[in-house]
């Protein structure tokens, strides 16, 4: 089998440091760590990557697929709108506020990043099911992915998921399972069923694939950069559930500095979660380096992982940045959904009002410096969570078609 | 104890190949002492040098995660069914 991963060159362990050739592989034989992709970059101009498509694969000079990726069946996400939030800036007293919105993906989550990176390594190793286990979005992305791509799909989710996520899922073919059991039960499951006959030749993007799928959250770090300009922005609001999008975010950046494509600049990361289930959160305000697993009960089902495999690196790159990591209640969830949508017309789902919901608190308490260029991610569409605003999924007022009855009503 | 051990696919090495071993002790800090009695070498991969649980490691006993129930010295009652995982990222 001839392997085509454009600019990667190997797995190399971010715990330990040992290299693996690229391969289904996701964690350290020495030491269990997580693995990661490896480049060698060539020069990677402005130039080149203007030049290309209008999605992620204007930078696949710098991600782990073949080289003509372009001509492959895949769902080409990305490229979403950076909204210059001057509403919702006013509103917060923030000078320069941004909102990158990834609920304009093609499954209207930023996970079609990610699994759009997957496919093109399940296609290399030969996998014929495309897999994972999933909080909602993720599994939508996976069976839409694979129907492009001709592939077969079957993925896990806790089987209590909202309605919409679940249909989403559904409708593009393949196997949906529901576990009867949380999110951390069914990545456990998919864990074991990795090493069982049943999986073989199942890529399950977050688990075997992982090093390439994660590598996908890069994007979401160049484009913010492209769209401003090419400049980091100074402060950036990144909603945590695994914590794997916040720390490739971070490399990205980093990747874009060494790559002399930004200049070099102090930025700061803060991580956002929902109180419900904020694991890091409480490490990070306790002091510690690792992260004791919670039970997740919060409204953010999509962010709602209680045992996050990257929450130590977050916990790391907060404190090197100088950020920090906040959490807000499901009811400062609702509030700040409304807020978004009210302001910009952006209207997220649950993880996006955590971002928000922390946006707000973080002014609040005065770790935001209001005069900064500041970034805040919606990673998900309100359409797949209405429950959360079920109180409000009403009409202001039912009348008769007459213009009396409106008055009345006005 | 007598307990079953489901070995991850990147200890089967020292397992010779099996996915699911037998053990024996009263806390999972036992059964891991005699499951590198039995396939030495396997208990350095599971616990770093300072003899706690790798921070990449999650270890089961029947349904809970051992970081909720007291770690190295939860209970393996008989018949329990320890699982050691890779964690993994996810969403």
């Amino acid at each position: 089998m001839s392997l085509d991963f454009g600019p990667a060159v190997a797995l190399s362990c971010r715990e330990c440091g040992t290299r693996y050739d690229l391969g289904p592989s996701f964690a350290c034989l020495e030491c269990f760590g997580p693995l990661e992709v490896a480049y060698s970059f060539g020069s990677v101009t402005r130039e080149d990557i203007a030049a290309g498509p209008a999605n992620i694969w204007r930078y696949r000079s710098l991600l782990p697929v073949p080289t003509d990726v372009t001509s492959k069946q895949n769902m080409n996400p990305g490229w979403t709108k950076l909204v210059k939030a001057d509403n919702l800036g006013k509103v917060l007293g923030l000078r320069d506020l941004h909102v990158k919105d990834d609920s304009g993906n093609p499954t209207h989550s930023f996970k079609d990043r990610v699994v759009a990176i997957a496919v093109e390594a399940a296609r290399n190793f030969g996998f014929h099911t495309l897999s994972c286990s999933s909080t909602g979005n993720l599994a939508g992305a996976v069976t839409a992915a694979a129907a492009r791509a001709g592939l077969d799909a079957c993925v896990f989710i806790p089987a209590d998921l909202e309605q919409a996520k679940i249909a989403m899922a559904r409708v593009f073919g393949g196997k949906l399972i529901g576990i009867d059991g949380t999110y951390d039960e069914v990545n456990r499951f998919c864990s074991e069923l990795i090493g069982d006959p049943l999986g073989d030749k199942w890529g399950f993007v977050n688990v075997n694939l992982r090093p390439y799928y994660a590598e996908g959250s890069k994007t979401l770090a160049y484009e913010i950069a492209e769209q401003l300009g090419w400049e980091l922005p100074d402060q950036i609001i990144i909603p945590v559930a695994s914590g794997s999008q916040l720390t490739k975010i971070d490399k990205g950046f980093k990747e874009l500095i060494s790559l002399g494509l930004v200049e070099d600049k102090p930025y700061k990361i803060f991580a956002a979660q929902a109180a419900g289930c904020s694991p890091v959160s409480t490490a990070f305000k306790a002091g510690h380096d690792v992260v004791q697993p919670v039970k997740p009960n919060t409204i953010a089902k999509s962010l709602a992982i209680g045992n996050p495999a990257d929450g130590p690196y977050v916990l790391d790159i907060a404190r090197r940045t100088g950020g920090a990591v906040e959490d807000v209640t499901d009811t400062e969830v609702v509030s700040a959904i409304k807020l978004l949508a009210s302001t910009e017309g952006i209207f997220a789902e649950t993880a996006g009002g955590v971002t928000v919901g922390v946006l707000k608190k973080l002014v609040e308490s005065g770790l935001l410096d209001p005069s900064l260029t500041t970034v805040v991610l919606n990673t998900g569409d309100g359409l797949k969570t209405l429950d959360a605003i079920a109180d409000d999924a009403a009409p202001t007022a039912v009348i008769r078609p007459s213009l009396d009855a409106f008055r009345a009503a006005v | 104890m007598s307990v079953s051990v489901r070995i991850p696919t990147i200890l089967r090495t020292y397992t010779g190949g099996n996915a699911e071993v037998s053990g024996e002790g009263d806390t999972l800090r036992e059964v891991l002492q005699k499951l590198d009695a039995d396939y030495p070498g396997i208990g350095a991969r599971i616990l770093d040098e300072s003899g706690k649980i790798r921070r990449f490691v999650n270890v089961y006993v029947g349904e809970e995660d051992v970081r909720f129930v007291g770690g190295l010295d939860s209970a393996t009652p008989a018949g329990a069914q320890i699982s050691i995982i890779p964690a993994v990222a996810g969403g």
